[in-house]
């Protein structure tokens, strides 16, 4: 193994501890991990295609600066120096921020993300844009205008989404961490089906500044990472009071790393642990669950109390979403008219068009399937006359299943179920199929639904194909530390099993971008 | 049993402002009744003694202190126009025929 392919495979604690002792550089490691990125993305057609755009020169110019600022013995930022990659739906000043779609080709934003902001202000050097769906509707980033990232587990299936470039990226070894966002799974379930860790965080716990918003009430920004205290790292960082986001929560982010740092001893004695019924059984491939009895077990052996929870109105979180999220999601988009900013596409054979023609034509062009679907699906859930009997309807059962969360952490401290229902599929299998495409979410959605925070960690491989499975852990609003906690001694439970981490056992995919 | 037609689709698209092609009504009005006929299914599920939730953490009155910051400058603002003039946004013709 080379020095480059060593230094690309360390956890970033790892390497940020390495520059703090002065074994390596910034500007060297941020130029292995492009150099992986050279080696193994490649492009639309072939390799992991995790990334839409590379800023390599802003990287490295942003790594001589860490390493100045060491040298000048600076006061630093734990992760001053460590590499991150950004998802392509968050505003970045210099970098094309394209949301996946044909409607912001080419644009640049005149703003950084609060999320952007606090990445360069603690000095990381930023490598890049990942891939997504477009504007982040998916689960396989398959519906990004862009052409579909590749699970680094299997070149020929799907890396989950929206968040795919993001969880892709990181398991291939693009990048010790990443940036996604999580509306109603887009961080945990590539998570789950890339072997990576991502965390959704408490609604209002980090700033959505500068993300471009599919469904205001649900969206949440999170870390993406190989380890969950890589995890906390990141999300200390980007976590916290914002005055710029009025839905920001002004109270302080509970101690993650060190939440992380007490989990990873392994004692979770006096932990209760939730089960949810409602999130097993049917529709969940038996390798998937296999490897999430056995996490179970080790929970128990850890110290933990596990007992079975229902929490009914699950079974329609689903549903739920797919009215909410599309009615937002409409309003939304509504402001891509083609007179300020993005795509402006003139109907073909009129003279003189008027705006609305222009808006009609550009919005035909611009926007892809699936944003189409969403789009007409809102616009009908919000006409006169259906208002109530949809939105007002998902509106008050989503009141119902955060009862169900309330009612259950009475009774218990985290809530866990499986990340996703499947490990991954194969690309295109899913695509004409919205409903089959949906269904992925189905774990997810609960907690975007009422707020609450939510880690995916991998369990293991499913005996059926080989492929990651993933473990969900959910705490009540705030309570982000738990998840931290419980992660940490899982993962530490698992490594010991395993004999390391997981991503041991990724495909090496030199040569794959050629 | 919700069934959308694809006249229907056709007037939503005309609402949301995007020019649909005949292939692309043929294809989404089959699938959007599938897909809402599969979420009608929480109807009924809450009675209407239960309140709506909009939003999952329910803040109100979030004002900051009324100072003057910084905001774009026209430049920036204009940088990414399809098209601008005279340190204006252009936008095509926004009154009909009639008008």
């Amino acid at each position: 193994m080379s020095d480059a392919t060593q230094t690309t495979r360390r956890t970033a604690a790892d390497l940020a501890a390495a520059l703090a002792a002065g074994e390596t550089t910034s500007v060297a490691l941020t130029q292995a991990h492009l150099d992986r990125i050279a080696e193994v993305d490649g492009s639309a057609d072939a390799g992991v295609h995790a990334f839409l755009h590379v800023d390599a020169e802003g990287a490295l110019a942003a790594a001589v600066a860490s390493d100045e600022r060491r040298a000048a013995g600076a006061p630093l930022h734990a992760l001053d120096g460590v590499p991150v990659a950004v998802k392509d739906v968050l505003a970045t000043t210099g970098l094309p921020t394209t949301c996946g779609s044909k409607i912001l080709e080419g644009w640049i934003p005149p703003y950084d993300a609060t999320v952007v902001r606090r990445l360069k202000d603690a000095g990381l050097p930023i490598l890049g844009k990942t891939n997504m769906d477009e504007f982040a509707m998916g689960s396989s980033t398959e519906h990004s205008a862009y052409g579909p990232t590749r699970n680094p587990w299997d070149l020929e299936r799907i890396p989950g989404g929206s968040g795919g470039g993001s969880a892709a990226a990181v398991a291939a070894f693009e990048a010790p961490l990443a940036l996604g966002t999580d509306t109603g799974g887009s961080i945990r379930q590539p998570g789950a089906v890339t072997g990576t860790v991502g965390v959704k965080p408490t609604y209002g716990g980090v700033s959505r500044y500068g993300l471009v918003a599919m469904a205001n009430s649900l969206d949440q920004v999170g870390p993406v990472t190989r380890t969950v205290l890589d995890a906390a790292l990141l999300h200390e960082l980007i976590g916290g009071h914002d005055p710029l986001d009025s839905t920001s929560v002004d109270q302080p982010v509970p101690g993650l790393v060190e939440a992380a740092r007490q989990g990873a001893t392994g004692d979770l004695s006096g932990l209760r642990v939730g089960v949810i019924t409602e999130l097993q059984g049917e529709g969940y491939q038996a390798g998937v669950l296999a490897r999430f009895h056995e996490s179970l077990e080790l929970l128990t052996a850890a110290g933990a109390e596990v007992v079975e929870v229902s929490c009914p109105s699950f079974v329609h979180a689903l549903a739920t979403y797919y009215l909410v999220m599309p009615c937002e999601a409409s309003s939304n988009l509504a402001k891509f008219d083609a007179m300020r900013y993005g795509l402006r596409v003139l109907p073909e054979g009129v003279d003189a068009p008027s705006a609305e023609q222009v808006m009609r034509a550009t919005r035909d062009a611009g926007f892809g399937d699936e944003v189409k679907r969403r789009i007409i699906l809102g616009t009908y859930a919000l006409s006169s006359g259906y208002y109530d009997a949809y939105y007002g309807t998902a509106q008050r059962v989503r009141t119902l299943i955060s009862r169900d969360f309330e009612a259950a952490f009475g009774r218990v401290d985290v809530l866990v179920s499986p990340t996703a229902p499947t490990t991954a599929f194969k690309l295109g299998e899913k695509l004409d199929d919205p409903l089959a495409m949906y269904l992925n979410d189905l774990a997810t959605i609960p907690a975007n639904l009422a707020g609450v925070p939510g880690i995916s960690l991998p369990s293991g491989l499913a005996d059926e194909d080989g492929l990651p499975a993933g473990f969900q852990v959910l705490a009540p609003a705030m309570a982000d530390d738990r998840l931290y906690r419980v992660g940490a001694a899982l993962e530490a439970a698992l490594h010991d099993r395993w004999g390391g981490p997981l991503l041991d056992k990724v495909p090496a995919l030199e040569g794959v971008a050629r | 049993m919700p069934e959308i037609s694809r006249d229907e689709v056709a007037h939503l698209a005309t609402l949301a402002r995007i020019d649909l092609s005949d292939a692309e009504l043929d294809h989404l009005a089959p699938q959007l009744s599938v897909i809402l006929e599969s979420v009608a299914s929480i109807s009924g599920v809450a009675g209407a003694d239960v309140p709506p939730t909009s939003h999952p953490m329910p803040l109100t009155n979030v004002f900051r202190e009324d100072v003057v910051v910084p905001g774009l400058t026209a430049e920036q603002a204009l940088a990414m126009a399809p098209q601008a003039e005279e340190q204006r946004f252009a936008v095509p013709r926004i009154l009909g025929d009639e008008q």
